[in-house]
């Protein structure tokens, strides 16, 4: 041992018998120190989430434009959400979008997960190229595919003209608009993939050898050892995937606001104009709220499904 | 092993599997072909924001589209730079950027450490907690939190965006660095005290240094994060002066959208240091995002 060591274990003796001299046991003093550790973030989600959530859930029954003093209004904002036509609409294109974007932005992240995952050479470049666009600034993103769509000049109507499509009005287009936003959503599939790979280099060898000796072929393979097993990953991509797209905001806003009409009019953009437009502070914390309360149910309805198709390792069926 | 899977950097055997039950000369040439055919669709609009962002005025419009600009005009980069005060939001930018870097790295440690080393009453209540909000959508408590700001006379200062970082930061850069201590021999606690290191010493002085990787992958997530974010600024600045790159690209874009090449050139000037801190620490922004998805195991 060395001199250090033998010094160590000699501090230690004079430090047990200090501490038994202490008033405070071991255990005691661990918990406060833990308590100390964690206090930065406790005071945090006090002040920057539970707080908030809270006087949220006050502001809903308050009338409030910001510059004069907020008064109690009872339900008249419940009221105002029951008969405002403007919700529903907000409502279904948020779903409808959300419909069409996850699933293709799921399966095309998967897809190309796959295709990574047979590690041919340069697979480190289809890598980085496929991934770079999901961390390209949404702001500059937005600007960029406003320009892309464009139904006169834009990249998306040449690529049209390559496979003898005519040229389409993109987001002046009410049926296109939706779409539109959601083939941006589909071409930033870098995170959702990088995970996918990481779940797919997790799924072990000996499945896929057992698999094969019992003849099984590629799609038999995909459908039988790689999907159940990288089920918990879809599951945590599912997930945070409809979380993110109920709150699209930023590229609706800067590309549409909205529309043609209100045909891409989002719950977010919504509650952002009843909030910081119209200065309808208490109807657009119940506006916030309903944005909570459906991701809530959609989240705990996916964990709810997810028990039919999510296999885990370890858990007998 | 196939020859190819020797290549390829060493990871789980999943890939290695995948790469023998593709290992006609047929499959990996469709493979290639399928790749070739996705990264050409991702980076296609990449390509059209470069190209046009160096074309001569008048050219920019022209359709079908001319891929090479002829002459390439760097001049568009400066002009753009030049039209709205690019320097001064470049400068809060670095400001909000870096010190909530410092506050997210410390706070955030500081409380990993708290949940995966030290044992106190409550801790896996809490700790659910922790989870559940990282899920919290920002637009439930953005009205509220202005309303907080407003108060505190914080509305156009870059404190909203600096000091919740001093508070812990986003809960998934707590989860990861707590996952990482986990990983962590409980044996470096132990002789720490035995040398005579209180709680907050072995974190500090044993613990903190050895989680570099995980520190250098929230640093990155941090980065990226106040570097892009546009949501927060948008509402809680509103003098130029006060403007980040997010709102001063929009300031650019709704001030000079005639000017295609120069618009541009200012989203390619905002994407550049992220391809950059990209190519930099490639291998962190990976693990980082391996590690986030390892909550859906």
């Amino acid at each position: 041992m060395s001199p250090k060591g033998i010094g160590a274990l000699g501090l230690t003796a004079l430090f047990q018998r200090h501490g038994q001299r202490h008033r405070l046991s071991l255990l005691q003093q661990e918990a406060i120190a833990g308590y100390i550790a964690i206090l930065p973030w406790l005071l945090g989600l006090v002040f920057f989430a539970l707080g908030p959530i809270l006087a949220s859930f006050i502001l809903m029954f308050t009338h409030w434009e910001v510059l004069t003093p907020p008064r109690f209004s009872g339900l008249e904002n419940l009221q105002r959400l029951a008969a405002d036509p403007m919700v529903p609409i907000a409502l279904f294109n948020t779903l409808f979008y959300t419909v069409l974007a996850v699933p293709f932005h799921l399966a095309a992240a998967l897809f190309v997960a796959l295709l990574l995952n047979v590690g041919v050479k340069g697979t480190n470049i289809y890598r980085v190229l496929a991934y770079l666009p999901s961390q390209m600034p949404v702001v500059a993103s937005s600007i960029l595919w406003f320009f892309i769509f464009s139904p006169t000049y834009g990249l998306a109507n040449q690529v049209l003209s390559w496979v003898g499509i005519p040229p389409q009005k993109w987001l002046w287009d009410v049926f296109l608009v939706k779409p539109s936003l959601v083939l941006m959503a589909v071409w930033a599939l870098g995170n959702s993939m990088i995970i996918f790979l990481a779940g797919l280099q997790g799924v072990p060898e000996v499945l896929y050898e057992a698999a094969k000796i019992d003849g099984a072929n590629v799609w038999r393979l995909f459908r039988h050892v790689t999907l159940p097993m990288l089920s918990p990953t879809i599951l945590f991509n599912l997930i945070v995937g409809v979380i993110g797209s109920f709150q699209i905001f930023t590229n609706v806003f800067l590309m549409t606001d909205g529309g043609p009409g209100t045909a891409s009019l989002m719950l977010v953009l919504y509650i952002y104009r009843n909030a910081f437009v119209y200065f309808r502070m208490g109807y657009a914390s119940v506006l916030a709220w309903l944005l909570l309360i459906i991701v809530l149910i959609l989240t705990v309805l996916q964990f709810r499904l997810s028990r039919l198709w999510v296999f885990y390792e370890g858990e007998v069926k | 092993m196939s020859e190819s899977a020797a290549l390829v950097e060493p990871s789980g055997s999943g890939r290695q599997l995948a790469s023998q039950s593709v290992r006609s000369r047929a499959g990996r040439l469709t493979v290639h072909v399928l790749l070739l055919l996705v990264v050409a669709a991702t980076s296609l609009p990449l390509l059209y924001m470069v190209s046009t962002s160096l074309k001569p005025e008048g050219t920019e419009y022209d359709f079908p589209i001319r891929w090479i600009p002829d002459p390439p005009v760097w001049e568009n980069y400066l002009k753009a730079f030049r039209a709205v005060p690019t320097l001064t939001f470049l400068r809060n930018t670095l400001v909000i950027t870096v010190l909530s870097l410092v506050g997210d790295l410390l706070s955030a440690s500081l409380v990993a450490y708290g949940f995966a080393r030290l044992r106190f009453p409550g801790r896996e209540a809490l700790f659910t907690v922790l989870l559940a909000t990282i899920m919290l959508p920002f637009f439930v408590v953005m009205i509220p939190l202005f309303v907080l700001y407003r108060s505190l006379g914080w509305v156009n200062t870059f404190y909203p965006f600096i000091v919740p970082s001093f508070f812990g930061g986003h809960p998934l850069y707590i989860f990861l660095l707590r996952q990482f201590y986990l990983t962590l021999p409980r044996e470096l606690d132990d002789a720490a005290r035995i040398d005579g290191a209180g709680f907050f010493r072995t974190w500090w002085s044993v613990l903190l240094p050895l989680t570099g990787p995980a520190l250098a992958t929230v640093a990155i997530m941090s980065l990226i994060f106040n570097w892009n974010n546009f949501t927060g600024p948008l509402i809680l600045l509103n003098s130029r002066d006060r403007f980040t790159l997010a709102l001063g690209i929009r300031l650019f874009s709704d001030q000079y959208r005639m000017l295609l090449n120069q618009t541009m050139a200012y989203t390619t000037m905002m994407t550049l240091p992220i391809v950059a801190v990209f190519f930099l620490f490639q291998k962190y922004f990976v693990r980082g995002i391996n590690m986030t998805g390892l909550t859906g195991r």
